[in-house]
């Protein structure tokens, strides 16, 4: 007798999820890397190669990398007082965090522009510090935490709300200090937790498009990030070039989930049975 | 270590869960609070290890008032009902945890040896590679037990410790607690709400309901001996049949009992089970059967009396009873309560 599931059963969902995916993940990629690899291997390396390009790498990773680490922190702290600490207005402390998700990126980014102008009220006052951060990297940067730091907050906070408090409490009988209980008892056991959301966070920060080009300036060579060379060569409907370098930030994400997900497989060794 | 706590009281929010609670636990004593839940048993568990502050009232480790030692610096050992193992460390890193967190720096060679001993004692040799995970729950529980005595604890505390096990594996792990008691000598205080293992297991039961202690005794004292029909309950099964006391006497129906030292009037008369005969001729309290349940070592037979009250008790497994039979009971011994 075969087992009912409440569900249809493999055939079909196994074909709806197939097509899905299909359909919506795998024609467009495909389309992507066939479109590039028109190009013959001479010109896609000088395309991709191209001084241009490679500085928008360079200011997309940096920014990427400096925005991710700001996020694994605060994002850590950020899920670690929502799910310990009750206050008055938590609710809706927790109910923000989503908005990065919820507002279209070019307007996150307008009012990002607008406070950080140099007439803005951030600006004005880090420019008497002399910190620019309108039309500068600092700027990206902070377009891209906006973004994605939800990645990391909704990650770690069901694992943190999960975690059994009697953990903490028999370190604390075993002699073990606040530090050394966060160290080796809480963090790893939200280090896939933070893995994934921290992967998260930066595959979207490199992907970054709306809220970043009011604030970065733009400048080619300097604050031009990766996504934004891309739609320029759109524009100049020049769509080998445009597929090329987009097949950089695809293999780079690429490359990025894979060393996670190993990372995170090891990490979570101690769930196998047997 | 003598443990004494002295007029302790443990207040939650509105909640009075531990009320003016005094006690004196020897050393080496192994020593059983139990409790229906909401007496404030865990409470105080929690209170000696320093996992919870009193409110008022002091604790004292021999002669130091230990009431405002932070648990990590009090020395207990402290047992969780669901075993609180570190998940991502093996067993024997779970062992050693106390040891590498400890101001006494100890080599990882002493370190290792004392978690092969560990093993051993309770009886885990081979499985310190496995992750808690990858082990029974009975397993876990005493890796949970030798990690507690790895920092060797001056009390060790164990909050239901088998109440998330299985029945057979809880009766063996409770005969080996004992056994492990008897060779190491630790004073040991744990808490449970089940009498049987209570009784099974302590030197001492302390016996607790809303925030105080009702009784304490040996399980001899508290089972011969119980001071309240709280107690006479809470310990077994008991049968409750309404009497009158005159001159020392509890008189109900037929049946007599002596009731020295409850005042003259209403009286509740409370006998077990295998307290009570049933014969098919009087004198004694008229009852009829109203059902018979089978079990391996007899046939439990609950009647009612003529007052509507419920009886049970026990006849031998060859009795023919019936439900629907009207019979007597007598009373072989009964405890009396003024009502």
């Amino acid at each position: 007798m075969r087992r009912r599931n409440v569900l249809p059963g493999l055939p079909l969902s196994l074909g709806v999820t197939l097509f899905y995916v299909g359909l919506i993940v795998v024609l467009p990629l495909a389309a992507l890397v066939i479109k590039a690899a028109s190009l013959g291997p001479a010109d896609y390396w000088q395309i991709i190669s191209s001084p241009r390009a490679v500085a928008s790498y360079r200011v997309t990773v940096l920014s990427a990398l400096g925005a991710t680490v700001f996020n694994l922190f605060f994002g850590l702290a950020l899920a670690w007082v929502l799910t310990r600490y009750r206050f008055p207005g938590r609710r809706i402390v927790d109910a923000m965090v989503d908005l990065p998700f919820a507002l279209p990126t070019a307007v996150a980014g307008i009012a990002l522009t607008a406070l950080f102008a140099n007439n803005g009220w951030f600006g004005s006052i880090l420019g008497e510090f002399g910190i620019k951060v309108a039309y500068t990297q600092l700027g990206i940067m902070i377009a891209m935490c906006f973004t994605s730091i939800p990645f990391v907050v909704r990650t770690v906070q069901p694992v943190l709300e999960d975690l059994d408090p009697a953990l903490e409490e028999a370190a604390q009988s075993l002699g073990g200090s606040d530090w050394e209980i966060f160290r080796k008892v809480i963090l790893p056991l939200l280090t896939p937790a933070l893995m994934a959301g921290v992967s998260l966070s930066f595959a979207r920060s490199l992907g970054e498009f709306g809220a970043i080009i009011f604030i970065a300036g733009n400048q080619p060579m300097s604050t031009e990030i990766t996504a934004l060379l891309i739609f320029i060569r759109l524009e100049e409907y020049d769509y080998q070039a445009a597929a090329a370098i987009a097949s950089v930030l695809l293999i780079t994400a690429f490359v990025m989930l894979a060393i996670t997900n190993w990372l995170q497989a090891r990490a979570l060794r101690y769930t196998v049975k047997g | 270590m003598k443990i004494r706590l002295e007029n302790v009281v443990k207040t939650f929010e509105t909640f009075r869960a531990v009320k003016d609670v005094s006690l004196d636990i020897e050393s080496g004593e192994l020593v059983a609070l139990l409790g229906p839940s909401g007496s404030g048993k865990t409470t105080i568990l929690r209170m000696v290890a320093g996992l919870e502050y009193s409110d008022g009232g002091h604790i004292y480790f021999g002669d130091q008032d230990a009431t405002d030692i932070p648990v990590r610096d009090r020395g207990v050992g402290f047992v969780f009902q669901h075993y609180a193992l570190f998940p991502h460390m093996t067993v024997a890193d779970n062992i050693a945890f106390g040891m590498k967190v400890s101001k006494v720096k100890r080599d990882k060679a002493a370190i290792d040896a004392r978690v092969t001993d560990l093993l051993r004692l309770v009886r885990l040799e081979g499985l310190g590679d496995r992750f808690a995970a990858q082990i029974s729950g009975g397993q876990r529980q005493r890796v949970a037990l030798a990690r507690a005595l790895a920092v060797d604890p001056k009390v060790l505390l164990l909050d239901e410790p088998f109440g998330a096990l299985d029945a057979n594996v809880r009766r063996d792990l409770r005969r080996w607690l004992r056994e492990i008691h008897s060779e190491l000598g630790i004073t040991t205080l744990f808490v449970t709400h089940d009498q049987e293992e209570a009784l099974d297991l302590a030197d001492r039961v302390v016996i607790l309901k809303d925030g105080r202690i009702v009784q304490q005794g040996t399980p001899q004292e508290v089972c011969r001996d119980p001071q309240s029909a709280f107690v006479m309950k809470f310990l077994g099964d008991a049968n409750m049949i309404a009497a009158e006391v005159r001159d020392g006497r509890a008189y109900t129906g037929d049946v007599s009992v002596d009731a020295v030292g409850v005042a003259d009037g209403k009286a509740e008369l409370y006998a077990r089970p295998a307290d009570l005969d049933w014969s098919e001729q009087g004198p004694g309290i008229a009852a009829t059967i109203s059902r018979v349940l089978d079990r391996p070592d007899g046939r439990r037979v609950l009647a009612a009396t003529g007052a509507g009250e419920a009886l049970e008790f026990d006849v031998e497994p060859e009795r023919q009873v019936r439900a629907g039979e009207a019979g007597f009971v007598t009373l072989r011994r009964a405890k009396v309560f003024a009502a």
